[in-house]
């Protein structure tokens, strides 16, 4: 939206721009105020109508992280209107400023201060309105509860903005007041559209509809990097409705309704030559050493520990709703990238970004696992090829072959320690997993720590926590076999290989809450203990374990959590449960096994996730360090969860399991259990 | 098979022109947009489009339109009619039972129908009669505290 346009869409009021600084010196010194075109100039801003509703534009996606409410905090916070007056605007890419995605935990640390900064400056913009209308100085306003008062004078803020048509460009620096004082922020506000969920009232991307929209589905080939050979259309187009809709390898369908769109694209007859398949599930990691151009030396004596390829499973699947008006394309989709998935789209159908607007209503879930625009590239071709709005709603099949996963990897590890039990040397080796979180945190003085880069067989890319969970389950893991062979407690053991106070705090806040030092081991039974950091979050790990029979069961899981000042402690608390619930897959059963280029796991059926069964007790230690900016939460908390387990495991059976899911059908029964460490 | 062309939705007879064949998840959501009922996996492994037929928690994406004709479906969308919240639904709020919502209404449904006919169960009575439905985003042991919350209420539909 231009800056010009604000008013014409919102009616009259307060505008407030938030600028970056560079840009605010240009625009106040250099005469171009005004002028300037959103989006990408802009962080963020915010109106306060003439009925006092304020209205909040973000490019940030609420995908369950509960980024909504907290945004919707910050302005509470800072502004002091009440939660019930503010609306968040998000992901809308003509109406939100420009941002680069809902990716890497970072909507806490980058755009909570954003939001603030320009809830603050509207605050003071009112407090000078006030001070103009009632002739009084600034320093006798007040503001509180969506109202500004001066002695016997009082006003809501929209009786004060009636009647303007005022914007104001701040500066992204302005100051802000600290988290100690903290009145909203920093307390649980219910989710801002809780009750749209449990009425079932919230129209999510799969949900949405528009007249004369038809349903397009797309003719996928039959194994990856396969090529469309020969196709016989002729039964799909000789149903009523139905345009089948080919350009080279794309083969897609559309229908006036979802049956006979699966029906058509069903009676497609085609031939796929299919190619070669580089690796399976079975022999990849292998394959990602083969394809590395710098391999470690294979008798190198170090600890080899894989890592699976597993899927996001999001329960919605992706989806997309196109429409093409005078060579625009409007897109709803939930994506966790919108400007993103603009650019895709503009590039694809050669437009400019301009003539493109995506619009991502609230998702349900990504994980990472949304980061591009596959389905709303198949709706827009769909659109454009038949004049109608196309809707295009992935299957569960779909998601699980047609997106992309999370990498499976190959990490090696070694490590020698001096007498006294702290680390002498320490190396590791990461293959295809990825390099987040791969340094040690722990106090080494010779260490070599590397990411190698190599093929994948299948579509990957981010997930949750991504690297970070494979490379914490190796260090923990393999710091965990340092201290059996040195015979060391694991918890003193850690404690004494690190003086990073962060780290420390969050490791003995897990051992203290689940009473590690007072552990008792019984038959079958085991403990273990993590910890680690990541994008400016702390975390700590101890989990029991019961093995009968070869199979594991998480009986508890006690997760300590730092991650600054919190900014809301229950849906902190939410994302902490949530996290190591769906860690437990991950760690213990999730896998997609592949071969001859096609997903065998392709199907919930197939795929085992997390269950209500699976759940220990879970309890959250949350550590608020006010004195800390807040830091994100939705991918930290998942990271120490598998080494916790799989030292748990060991402690239990004697077994050390180095793979990624640590499938119960790997451990061996009958083991009979090793004393723990230290006794 | 003839067409179906009367649905009992949420207390209301509803004129459809459906295929035998089709879903009763696809009808609900396509044919009548009560799109609070989800689709998650089409092979009812999530239970994101468990429905009530005739008071039973059923999964709509493996029950064709046909075999429901004259039996009363309740969505979620017909749970709080006149905009007071069920028990259960105020439940879910109070223990912020829920990150995205997918799984939501589901699993609202669910519970609604265990505690139908077990007005206070126990938690592995929870975790049992739950445990088809998915929560990817692991809200589980809230879930139960919900169901728990709601029966301590008196939560019976």
């Amino acid at each position: 939206m231009k800056r010009r346009d604000f008013f014409a869409v919102m009616g009259g009021g307060v505008v407030v721009m938030l600028v970056d600084d560079d840009l605010y010196a240009q625009e106040t010194g250099g005469g171009r105020g005004g002028s300037r075109q959103a989006p990408r100039d802009l962080s963020a801003w915010l109106h306060i109508g003439e009925t006092g509703i304020v209205t909040v534009y973000s490019g940030k996606v609420e995908v369950g992280q509960n980024a909504r409410t907290s945004l919707t905090q910050a302005v509470a916070e800072e502004l002091r209107a009440p939660v019930a007056s503010i609306r968040m605007v998000m992901a809308d890419t003509d109406l939100t400023p420009y941002d680069n995605g809902t990716v890497g935990s970072q909507t806490t640390p980058q755009m909570w201060p954003v939001i603030r900064r320009a809830a603050a400056a509207a605050r003071e913009t009112l407090v000078d309105l006030a001070s103009q209308k009632w002739m009084v100085e600034r320093a006798s306003i007040q503001v509180a509860d969506g109202r500004v008062t001066a002695g016997d004078r009082s006003a809501g803020f929209g009786e004060l903005t009636n009647g303007q048509k005022l914007t104001r460009t701040i500066p992204a620096s302005v100051a802000l007041a600290p988290a100690a004082e903290w009145k909203v922020a920093g307390t649980s506000v219910p989710k801002v559209n809780g009750r749209e969920i449990v009425t079932g009232a919230h129209k999510y991307t799969y949900d949405t509809k528009l007249p004369e929209m038809l349903y397009g589905k797309v003719l996928h080939p039959a194994s990856f990097g396969a090529t469309l050979v020969s196709l016989d259309s002729a039964s799909a187009e000789a149903m009523p409705g139905v345009k089948v809709v080919r350009d080279g390898d794309f083969v897609g369908v559309t229908a006036p309704d979802p049956f006979t769109a699966e029906k058509a694209v069903a009676a497609l007859q085609a031939e796929w030559k299919p190619v070669v398949a580089e690796a399976s599930s079975k022999d990849v990691y292998s394959y990602f050493k083969k394809n590395s151009r710098d391999p470690t030396a294979d008798d190198g004596g170090l600890t080899a520990y894989t890592v699976a390829y597993i899927a996001h499973v999001p329960l919605e699947p992706r989806s997309a709703l196109a429409q093409w008006k005078d060579d625009a394309l409007t897109v709803w989709t939930g994506s966790q990238r919108p400007f993103g998935v603009r650019s895709e789209l503009a590039q694809h159908f050669s437009v400019p970004e301009e003539r493109v607007r995506v619009i991502v209503p609230d998702t349900g879930s990504g994980y990472g696992g949304k980061h591009n625009g596959e389905a709303a590239y198949e709706a827009a071709r769909l659109a454009k090829a038949t004049g109608r709005p196309v809707k295009r709603n992935w299957t569960r099949e779909e998601e699980m072959t047609w997106a992309y996963f999370r990498p499976g990897g190959l990490i090696e590890v070694g490590g020698k320690l001096n007498p006294d039990g702290t680390l002498a040397e320490w190396e590791f080796h990461n293959y295809n997993s990825g390099p987040s979180a791969l340094q040690t945190p722990y106090d080494v003085p010779r260490k070599k720590e590397q990411m190698h880069q190599t093929k994948t067989p299948l579509r990957q890319g981010s997930y949750r926590g991504l690297a970070g969970t494979a490379n914490h389950f190796v260090r923990e893991s393999y710091m965990d076999e340092l201290a059996y062979s040195a015979g060391i407690d694991p918890l003193e053991f850690r404690l004494k290989n690190t003086r990073n106070e962060r780290l420390r705090a969050v490791i003995q806040a897990a051992a203290g809450r689940f009473g590690w030092k007072d552990r008792k081991k019984t038959a079958g039974h085991g403990f273990g203990i993590s910890g680690g950091f990541e994008k400016g979050s702390y975390v700590a790990n101890c989990a029991e374990v019961s093995v009968v029979d070869g199979t594991v069961k998480v009986v508890r899981v006690v997760e300590a959590f730092e991650c600054g000042a919190v900014v809301n402690p229950e849906h902190l608390k939410n994302q902490v449960e949530g996290a190591v619930a769906m860690g437990i897959g991950g760690a213990i059963f999730e896998q997609i096994d592949f071969a001859d280029n096609k997903i065998v796991t392709n199907r919930l059926a197939r795929y085992r996730v997390p269950r209500f069964a699976d759940m220990p007790v879970i309890e959250s230690v949350l550590l608020d360090r006010k004195d800390i900016p807040s830091a994100g939460a939705g991918e930290t908390p998942i990271m120490g969860l598998a080494p916790a387990i799989g030292n748990a495991i060991f402690d239990a059976t004697g077994q050390r399991l180095r793979t990624l899911p640590m499938a119960p059908g790997k451990l061996a029964t009958g083991t009979a259990p090793v004393p723990a460490a230290g006794e | 098979m003839a067409r179906v062309t009367e649905l009992d939705v949420n207390g209301t007879r509803l004129r459809i022109d459906a295929d035998p064949d089709r879903t009763l998840l696809s009808v609900l959501r396509d044919d009548l947009d009560l799109t609070g009922t989800k689709y998650g996996c089409g092979e009812g492994q999530c239970s994101a489009c468990t429905v009530l037929i005739d008071g039973m928690p059923t999964k709509s994406c493996l029950t064709k339109v046909s075999t429901v004709a004259g039996k009363r479906v309740v969505t979620i969308e017909g749970l709080a009619p006149a905009g007071t919240l069920h028990p259960v639904q105020e439940a879910f709020l109070e223990a912020d039972a829920m990150q995205c919502g997918w799984c939501t209404p589901g699993m609202i449904l669910g519970a609604v129908g265990l505690l139908r006919h077990t007005p206070h169960p126990s938690e592995a009575d929870i975790v049992s009669s739950l445990n088809g439905h998915i929560c990817r985003c692991g809200t589980y042991s809230r879930v139960v505290e919900a169901v728990q919350m709601a029966a301590k209420k008196g939560g019976r539909a």
